[in-house]
């Protein structure tokens, strides 16, 4: 039983729109009509609760969960941060979850078409269930630019793709962590998809510092924002909801 | 100058890309070991209450192409309508029925397949009751932010034709496309919704 009202609405101009030409296969995947406004119902205001007893031990460290005899190669990492929702407030049990190409930029996925090595320890999947304060962290390896069909000679800046699944699915995201300093963030046509300059801000995780492992990791740090849900001061809330 | 409201920005969305299989259903392709099942792979178990139903559909582009790096999840209330979820106010829900699934589409075919029970009713906001149905969301490469849908039950013509949803479509002749009819040659019968992401038949999407 919750106090709170429904989600606040979705900033769609701090998003990027369906059709953006300039990345091509949006072209014939983007929705045309308006989409119907929908006030939250319980549809959209429940979701399911992830146990922390579903996952394992390594889930989260890609340097060794797919490891077949060795540890994966490449610039060692730690990616933390925190998931909050617009108000400010950490979430916990919040499924994270992260995939990305190898240190050579190479996927491990039967459609990839970049002659870039496969590395035999990498998979490339983790998972992680948010803290009691909305905090998670993983254990990686620096992914790979790589090239992809789309004008001639398109690269992907260095990135870790993210799913996010908080308390409801009105929630639901998935999104991309870049990496600061990178200039290839600034020539991507996905990343040009968002238009305005400081939402792809918010997906840059800064160099921290503080956080890295002498004579073993660097770190860089990562907060999500997940949408808020407004207050119900004095509502009256019919029968079943 | 005012008081602040600090309110923080929704991270924004970017495109799932076309492997977002690797990391939501590694196992589904071929990444054996990492973990041991796919989240939300398997919906019911033998004590889980209700009508057993299968639901099948594809993702389908402009072009009238089925898509083949698309993930499909849904969620949806158990048989008495109520959501296991700690935000659902009216009840318990069925233990043995989490009420989400999530798929990806054959990499061949894209059709997506969920063995799951038929939905109850749940309320609107206003108290009347909206029809049962199952909450769709897709991503794949080419899909800058989550599309959000329902499915709705071909056989529940009555409730359908009273759901506060529905109603809301102006153009009635777009109700179809988030109605999927039943098949009964099948057991338990199948349910078959197919998403257009465009075109004459574009599937209603929802902002939320
Ligand atoms: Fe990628």
């Amino acid at each position: 039983m919750t106090q709170e009202g429904s989600y606040y609405q979705r900033d769609r101009a701090w998003h990027p729109p369906a059709f953006t030409p300039q990345y091509k296969t949006s072209v014939l995947r983007s929705p045309q009509r308006p989409l119907l406004s929908l006030e939250n119902t319980l549809s959209e205001l429940t979701g399911p609760v992830f146990g922390h007893g579903r996952l394992g031990p390594l889930d989260n460290d890609l340097i060794t969960n797919y490891a077949h005899g060795g540890e994966a190669i490449g610039q060692r990492l730690v990616v933390h941060g925190r998931v909050l929702d617009e108000n400010g407030r950490g979430l916990p049990g919040v499924l994270v979850e992260f995939w990305q190409a190898n240190a050579g930029g190479r996927y491990r996925h039967h459609k990839e078409g970049y002659r870039a090595a496969l590395d035999p320890n990498f998979g490339g999947c983790g998972r992680y269930i948010t803290d009691p304060d909305g905090g998670y962290h993983f254990r990686t390896i620096k992914p790979g630019a790589y090239p992809w069909p789309n004008r001639v000679n398109d690269w992907r800046p260095a990135h870790i793709h993210f799913s996010v699944f908080g308390h409801a699915f009105a929630q639901r995201l998935v999104t991309q962590m870049y990496f600061e300093g990178d200039p290839m963030i600034w020539q991507c046509p996905i990343v040009a998809t968002i238009p305005d300059r400081r939402a792809i801000e918010q997906l840059i995780a800064a160099l921290d510092r503080n956080n890295t492992t002498p004579m073993d990791s660097l770190a860089y740090k990562f907060d999500i924002v997940l949408r808020g849900r407004r207050s119900t001061f004095f509502e009256n809330r019919p029968e079943g909801n | 100058m005012v008081q602040r409201l600090d309110i923080l920005k929704e991270t924004p969305s970017q495109t799932a890309g076309p492997y977002v299989h690797i990391g939501a259903t590694p196992n589904a392709i071929d990444i054996a070991g990492v973990w041991q099942t796919d989240l939300g792979s398997v919906m019911l178990t033998a004590e889980t209450t209700g009508e057993r139903i299968v639901v099948k559909g594809r993702v389908i582009d402009g072009a009238g192409r089925p898509l083949t790096d698309a993930l499909v999840e849904i969620w949806q209330a158990d048989a008495a309508g109520l959501y296991n979820s700690p935000q659902e106010p009216r009840g318990t829900a069925d233990r043995h029925f989490v009420g989400w699934g999530r798929q990806a589409v054959d990499r061949d075919t894209g059709e997506f397949c969920f063995a799951t029970i038929k939905p109850g009713s749940v309320p609107f906001g206003d108290g009347r009751l909206m029809a049962p149905h199952i909450t769709v969301w897709i991503v794949a490469r080419g899909i800058n932010i989550g599309l959000h849908t329902r499915l709705y039950f071909g056989d529940e013509a009555v409730a359908n034709a009273g759901d506060p949803v529905l109603l809301r479509i102006e153009d009635r002749s777009r109700i179809a496309t988030l109605v999927a009819p039943k098949d009964l040659s099948t057991d338990p019968p199948t349910y078959r919704f197919d998403i257009h992401l465009q075109g004459p038949q574009e599937t209603v999407f929802f902002d939320i």
